[in-house]
């Protein structure tokens, strides 16, 4: 007997077969990142005060800029300018705030039915950050244009690499980022006040990542200190990439990999402990 | 008239602090949070003053008491200003509005003077600890604090004015909690001493924002560098925001619709 399309026939499924979980993925991404894009352009008014809500380091970038002026400092106000500005774009994509989401679903009771669902919810939230950013977009391009058209003399255009690389840097950093809120988030499986373990590593975050000022004029040891914590790299390391000054690329994505890696296997297993105490209150 | 609002605004705090002694463990956190902030200002502080340079004119000590001022400020707001205004746009959104209305009682009173939160307590403590001990080294006598009081008042009441006229236009923009994340941004600059700013940015916090007369004005009175005038300018700016934020309030009030008709 003969089957001249039994050949084709049988390879098409198996590739098929092989496409299958990659292909689900694709359509779960594209499917989540247009639903919470839709969401978040319903609340335009408000996303415009998030993102001017984030001035911390404008306030930052005068006073530097001011100091940079007696020369007391080993920078000029340009390079000030624009370091606070990249500050201020890398805060912008890589803002988080799933602890707050996450708890009140837990102490609500709403995490239950996203329990059943055959999609982790973590990656719920991970979208909705990520398509905020699409939605964010057009006003940080208008604040950063009306910001170039007040001070002309600190407009810049990163070259392609440093570009690029400021991209990755900051994608990695939402994504360290992320991964530190959410495992704190998973400590509201035991307490209400997993915001407060944020508030308090949000604290240790502003003055440490560079927000408040460039790592280098931290004193000597300090900066020694500094460089093993995570915090530079959320913020100090994408920022100086952005602007085109040297630093230590490799170290960097390192650092970043590694904290990933810690808190990742810390997430997880809070995970699974978290779920043996979750009651579902309210549900 | 006043002794009602007094016997009032007693038992509004009287039962605010007695709901929130219930977790008391939020207190130890706010205390926790408060102390890490001070040692993360100083910090801040120290980077500028470390290296010899220094704010004009300001000494390491006199912008100390311009960081114990903007502590003090932050416990204010912690206290009064953010749990109560926070309600407008929850009573706004619920409707529940309605109720505060049919009071026999000023309702621009009733929503900021509703609830005490003791969780800016510790802020409060620190800052006033902050003052002092730079007072002490630079050899202020009591009058000079005493003399920095008003100010201080005043001070309290602008930005009190500035929070409110923000929580009202959830009256027409509901949801509106950035709002007033955008104003507490912007008051970060009270940090330091406006003398530290360039040019544009002491413009824009001295009469668009007016976060020099919370912070640094205050400091210079207490440090002795001219005091009647600056009691005269931020007691007419105080009871200026305060009478916009009042008018604006029943301003706003004409255009609210409850939330079930």
């Amino acid at each position: 007997m003969s089957y001249p399309t039994s050949p084709p026939a049988r390879r098409r499924p198996k590739l098929a077969i092989a496409l299958k979980p990659v292909l689900r993925v694709l359509t779960i991404t594209r499917v989540m990142l247009s639903v919470y894009y839709a969401y978040m352009v319903e609340y335009r008014a408000e996303l415009l005060f998030w993102v001017l809500s984030g001035t911390f380091p404008l306030i930052f970038m005068g006073i530097w800029a001011q100091a940079a002026q007696s020369g007391q400092f080993a920078f000029d106000s340009v390079t000030v300018v624009r370091y606070f500005l990249s500050v201020f774009l890398v805060r912008q994509f890589t803002v988080v705030w799933v602890v707050w989401e996450f708890e009140r679903e837990v102490v609500e009771g709403k995490l239950s039915p996203y329990l059943l669902q055959p999609v982790d919810p973590v990656w719920r939230h991970f979208f909705s950050h990520v398509s905020e950013r699409f939605a964010r977009l057009p006003f940080i391009v208008l604040l950063v244009a009306l910001f170039f058209a007040l001070y002309p003399q600190a407009f810049w255009v990163p070259s392609w690499g440093d570009a690029v690389l400021s991209a990755i840097a900051i994608s990695l950093a939402f994504c360290l980022r992320f991964l530190m809120q959410y495992t704190f988030a998973l400590l509201s499986f035991w307490t209400e006040r997993a915001t407060a373990v944020e508030q308090f590593w949000y604290l240790i975050y502003t003055f440490l990542s560079g927000m408040i000022a460039p790592i280098t004029v931290f004193p000597e040891t300090m900066q020694a200190i500094v460089l093993w914590t995570p915090f530079p790299y959320l913020i100090y390391f994408p920022a100086t990439l952005l602007i085109g000054e040297p630093t230590d690329i490799v170290k960097g994505i390192l650092a970043i990999a590694g904290w990933s890696l810690i808190f990742l296997a810390l997430n997880r297993w809070l995970w699974r402990q978290g779920l043996k105490q979750y009651s579902g209150m309210g549900a | 008239m006043m002794a009602r609002y007094w016997a009032v605004l007693r038992l509004f705090w009287g039962t605010a602090i007695a709901a929130e002694l219930e977790y008391r463990l939020n207190f130890l956190i706010s205390t926790l949070s408060s102390l890490g902030s001070l040692i993360g200002s100083l910090f801040g502080l120290f980077l500028f003053y470390g290296s010899g340079y220094q704010f004009q004119d300001w000494s390491w000590e006199e912008s100390l008491v311009v960081l114990g001022i903007f502590t003090l400020f932050q416990g204010f707001s912690a206290t009064v200003l953010a749990p109560n205004l926070n309600k407008i746009v929850t009573q706004v959104q619920e409707g529940t509005l309605d109720f505060v209305l049919l009071k026999p009682i000023s309702s621009q009173f009733w929503l900021s003077a509703r609830i005490l939160s003791p969780w800016g307590f510790p802020d409060l403590l620190f800052g006033t600890i902050m003052v002092l001990y730079a007072g002490l080294q630079l050899g202020l006598s009591p009058w000079a604090y005493l003399s920095g009081v008003p100010t201080l008042l005043f001070g309290f009441l602008s930005l009190y004015s500035l929070w409110f006229i923000l929580g009202a236009t959830s009256i027409w923009f509901v949801k509106i909690y950035n709002v007033t994340e955008v104003l507490r941004g912007l008051l970060d600059a009270g940090r330091f001493p406006i003398a530290a700013y360039p040019m544009a940015y002491r413009i824009f916090f001295t009469f668009v924002i007016p976060v020099a007369f919370l912070t640094t004005i205050p400091a210079q009175v207490v440090l002795g560098q001219g005091q009647v005038a600056w009691w005269i300018g931020s007691a007419g700016l105080a009871i200026a925001l305060l009478q916009i934020s009042h008018l604006f309030w029943r301003f706003a009030l004409r255009f609210y619709t409850s939330a079930s008709s």
